[in-house]
């Protein structure tokens, strides 16, 4: 358990950076970040949760980040099935699509968050994946990596 | 061997990688590249917007011109976490790396 000033610092931080590293998932196709990035910033917000408190106050069940990882790959191959008619990974949505199909008009605009076809799906896939993968690893380091078996889960 | 002798192919590979920066186009100028058709961040500065609808073209090549690419990169963090827990689950399935007496499943 770290000190109360770094628990205290950690959860008014939390909600900061969860909300910044959502942020870079959803605009991906629009601003610098995408769900690689913002996955690693919700990793960081896991991972600081998970060292100021004690695990098992985190109340994380067990598996689930892993079970999360599997999702969002899942979800990514999904999404890459989706354009099997033509190619893996073709983007059919982003042409006369259901959703995420807005016209994009050429060089710097505004910025429109329903473009990029399949292109937010996948953001939001990989961004799943990344922020349970990154967020698993630090889980089992601190849980299992504790030669005394300390870490309290 | 003489450590002094393994340092020859480090500085031949650092003089490569040192010399591969200046065949490099200045930024923003593709035109000798262009000419042997070898350009291609013009295409992309010039039909990712189009093609996929995202503004942000490094988005748009990763996740959809060279959507592959991050496919077996999300593999290789998935490998990553599986080889994190390989090695530091300890005796839950009867073995244990460490060779200890603590087969017990506590965690």
């Amino acid at each position: 358990m770290a000190s109360r000033i770094v628990a205290t610092t950690a959860n008014l931080i939390f909600g900061f950076v969860l909300v910044f590293g959502f942020y870079l998932v959803a605009h991906g196709h629009l601003t610098p970040g995408g769900g690689f990035q913002g996955g690693a910033v919700i990793a960081t917000a896991l991972v600081l949760l998970i060292v100021a408190r004690e695990p098992a106050l985190v109340g994380m069940r067990e598996h689930f980040l892993e079970r999360l990882e599997s999702f969002g790959a899942l979800t990514f191959v999904a999404l890459a099935m989706l354009g099997l008619g033509t190619a893996f990974f073709a983007n059919t949505l982003a042409d006369g699509g259901l959703i995420f199909d807005d016209a994009v008009g050429f060089g710097s605009n505004d910025g429109n968050l329903n473009t990029g076809g399949l292109m937010p799906l996948m953001n939001l896939a990989v961004g799943l994946k990344v922020l349970a993968g990154l967020g698993a690893a630090a889980y089992l380091i601190y849980v299992w990596g504790d030669p005394e078996g300390g870490g309290g889960a | 061997m003489n450590p002094m002798l393994r340092l020859v192919p480090v500085l031949l590979l650092a003089l490569l990688f040192l010399r591969l920066p200046t065949e490099l186009p200045e930024q923003g100028d593709s035109g000798a590249w262009a000419d042997n058709g070898a350009a291609s961040d013009d295409y992309y500065l010039n039909n990712a917007q189009n093609e996929t609808g995202a503004n942000n073209i490094v988005t748009a090549v990763l996740f959809d011109y060279r959507a592959m690419d991050t496919l077996l990169e999300a593999t290789v963090l998935f490998t990553a976490i599986a080889g994190i827990g390989a090695v530091l689950h300890k005796g839950r399935r009867g073995w244990s790396l460490k060779n200890d007496d603590d087969k017990g499943g506590e965690h």
